[in-house]
């Protein structure tokens, strides 16, 4: 028995209790960055943003979460009752599994699995599936069209950021993400793979639907896009899904381009710092350009985006592949 | 096997919806994302303006031209304001010329910025939004400084205006003029070099200055297509002749064109806002024939007559002689008429109203042919399109 216990039941409890922490930090956040959001967005177009509820408006997100758990869950008469449920289940749970791989400091990770990049690549393209059922289950134009928009646009351009990765990884040497984030201990890589970094930053922007790549729920358009028919906690998970998706994305981000946890430079003050803080300020910041880049951008229309997607992303970083890759032989930069 | 016969999606775009500014209801008929055909259908908010006017006396007629083009309120009362004075052969004194010019042109720049910032919004540009309603509201306080509500204005009435300003309006406006190109100039900073609004605008929605001709297109939307039509210029009323000012016009008739003179439009106003300002005489703001205007009060004190002139004019109305008049003018969104039947009665036999929007809605299958999906809101955005003067 108590071999069991120290062979099984200890671990298993320890993991519930890592998974446990990692989701209450990851849903914190994820309300926080409602919040920040309405507060950047207020701030940039002169208007002060939640201030009523709590102080400063604190506790906006937990009034909306409440409100939204407290209303009806309406179930559109055509729609498939069974998929219409599911799909919102599915997104939300592929947004929250994602943090299983991802490095908060050195050994601060639930899975240090050796293909964590692809472990990662692989839900975010599994989160298409959510909101293609969502769109097929409603039973609705408005959110069939949202959903095909939506799936064409994170297919285009999950094949960009494929080829970054690539990049980054020629570089490394290596699957782990820790071992990309130390990788970096020297200089983080998006000074030498700039271009790439941008073109990241903006496959990001397109891969979780956010301004200006918004189509999918382009309000002006198709009024929300697949979630139209959703209410009440459907509807929140959702909300929620894209949201952790969208500091998911941010994680890796800052992961292959930032130094994850290191400190910006190595040296004294810098180090006394742990490196979760850095990590969550590297987050913070492209959290804060995604917002940004929502209050000035206008959207781009459905055939400029697969064409900025395909005719101009996809060959762009092909070559840069290739550039790096002959770099990387010919001054013998290899890793080992 | 047998031929499959595809079949169009059509898409319903409206009532509720929130690009169809208002109860537009579009029907679209698609091939994909490619709109083949676009049937608007109009009539959700009919109120029967141009009837219940004929139940009216021409004053109480005058708070119905504020509930058609809401945007812009004082235009469509000068519109018909102009027509009652054309058929009673009444002169404005200059005062009240002033102020009317004056009040047009804070229309239009009420207008404009609506109509510019909520275009940005219905391509995905929030922003501009938020900044321009900040300088509405300041336009809104100068409508109710001068006519005590905000909207619905009841200001400019047969004969001139209502009141004269009130102290202090002049120089506010005059802090107004010089703030405004200010907001101008950020609001162009975030769309006209715009990449992204440039492909969005840039070859939407194109009609020549003939098509615009024949679908019967006016105001900023002929504009752009390089007509320098305006009414101010061509048949100038109250003191617009002695107003100098240009008229904008844009070269390719596309989306963006239209959002390029609509922002050139916003400057002009200023620059007659503020020779207004300047040329501005001392004296009455509103006819003494007080058979059509109200006395003062303090006149209603000491002299029967003028007592009697308020009472019946304020019971029975006034007669107009009987004739017809189709008097139009330049309003923010196009040419605004008013064709009005005299048969010498207190109330008008009939009142036909010419509402630019309506002209532009029908321009809208034209316009849309061949163009995307995410194109239709943009296209509706540069049309300017109101329904309060569309339904009527």
């Amino acid at each position: 028995m108590a071999e069991f216990w120290t062979g099984y039941g200890l671990p298993t409890l320890i993991i519930l209790a890592q998974i446990l922490g990692v989701v209450i930090v990851v849903l914190i956040a994820m309300a926080y960055l409602t919040y920040a959001e309405r507060k950047v967005i207020g701030f940039m177009q002169l208007r002060l943003g939640p201030n009523v509820v709590g102080p400063f408006g604190l506790l906006q997100p937990f009034a909306d979460a409440l409100k939204l758990m407290l209303k009806e869950t309406v179930l559109p008469t055509g729609a498939n009752r069974g998929v219409f449920m599911i799909a919102p289940v599915i997104t939300f749970s592929l947004a929250l599994v994602a943090w299983a791989v991802i490095p908060f400091d050195d050994g601060w990770v639930i899975a240090d699995i050796n293909v964590g990049i692809l472990y990662l690549f692989a839900i975010s393209s599994l989160s298409v599936y959510g909101i293609i059922m969502a769109g097929w289950a409603s039973n609705s134009k408005y959110a069939f069209l949202g959903a095909l928009r939506s799936a064409a646009q994170m297919v285009s351009y999950e094949v960009s950021i494929g080829f970054v990765i690539v990049t980054v990884l020629l570089a490394v040497g290596s699957l782990n993400l820790s071992d990309i984030v130390r990788a970096q201990e020297r200089v983080w890589f998006f000074i030498p793979l700039f271009p790439m970094f941008i073109i990241f930053l903006v496959s990001a922007l397109a891969e979780t639907n956010r301004a200006p790549f918004d189509l999918p729920e382009a309000e002006a358009e198709l009024v929300s896009g697949y979630n139209v028919e959703y209410s009440s906690i459907t509807f929140a998970l959702f909300f929620l899904g894209e949201y952790i998706s969208m500091i998911v994305m941010s994680a890796m981000t800052s992961i292959l381009f930032l130094g994850g946890w290191l400190p910006p430079f190595a040296f004294a003050p810098f180090t006394w710092v742990p490196g979760v803080v850095w990590f969550a300020l590297k987050i913070a910041f492209i959290l804060f350009v995604f917002l940004w880049v929502r209050a000035t951008l206008p959207r781009y229309r459905y055939d400029q985006l697969m064409r900025l997607g395909w005719k101009v992303f996809l060959p762009f970083s092909l070559l840069w592949v290739v550039v790096t890759a002959g770099a990387l032989i010919a001054f013998d930069w290899l890793p080992t | 096997m047998s031929e499959v016969a595809i079949k169009n999606l059509t898409l319903n775009f409206g009532p509720q919806h929130p690009a169809a500014h208002g109860v537009l209801r579009l029907v679209l008929e698609m091939d994909g994302e490619v709109v083949e055909r676009a049937d608007p259908h109009i009539g959700l908010l009919h109120r029967g303006t141009e009837k219940l006017i004929e139940h009216k006396t021409y004053l109480q007629a005058v708070p119905y031209f504020d509930r058609l083009d809401y945007v812009a309120p004082m235009s469509q009362e000068h519109a018909f304001a102009l027509a009652t004075e054309r058929l009673l052969g009444l002169e404005v004194p200059e005062r009240g010329q002033y102020i009317r010019v004056l009040f047009c042109e804070i229309s239009r720049i009420l207008n404009h910025i609506l109509n510019v910032t909520t275009y940005a919004l219905d391509v995905g540009a929030m922003t501009p939004l938020l900044w321009g309603f900040e300088e509405r509201e300041f336009l809104m306080e100068f409508y109710e400084r001068v006519s005590g509500a905000r909207l619905h204005a009841a200001y400019f009435r047969p004969g001139g205006v209502h009141r004269d300003m009130p102290a202090g309006l002049a120089d506010d406006i005059a802090g107004f003029i010089e703030s405004f190109p200010k907001f101008l100039d950020d609001m162009e900073s975030l769309l006209t070099e715009n990449r992204i609004f440039k492909q969005r605008t840039v070859d939407i929605g194109v009609i020549s200055v003939n098509e615009a001709n024949d679908w019967g297109l006016t105001g900023p939307v002929l504009r752009a297509s390089g007509a320098a039509w305006d009414l101010r210029k061509a048949q100038p009323y109250d003191v617009y002749d002695r107003m100098d000012f240009d008229i904008p016009i844009g070269k390719t008739g596309d989306c963006y064109a239209r959002y390029l003179v609509r922002v050139a439009e916003m400057r002009e106003s200023l620059r007659i806002m503020s020779q207004c300002l300047e040329q501005m005489p001392e004296g009455p703001v509103s006819s003494q024939q007080h058979k059509i205007t109200p006395p003062s009060r303090a006149d209603m004190k000491r002299s029967m007559e003028a007592l009697i002139h308020h009472f019946k004019l304020y019971t029975e109305g006034y007669h107009v002689p009987a004739g017809e008049t189709y008097t139009a003018v330049e309003a923010p969104k196009g040419e605004f008429g008013v064709y009005l039947v005299s048969d010498g009665t207190n109330k008008p036999y009939r009142c036909k109203i010419r509402a630019p929007g309506f002209a532009f809605l029908q321009a809208l299958d034209k316009m849309s042919r061949g163009h995307m999906l995410g194109d239709v809101p943009a296209l509706i955005g540069s049309l300017d399109i109101v329904f309060g003067e569309i339904d009527r």
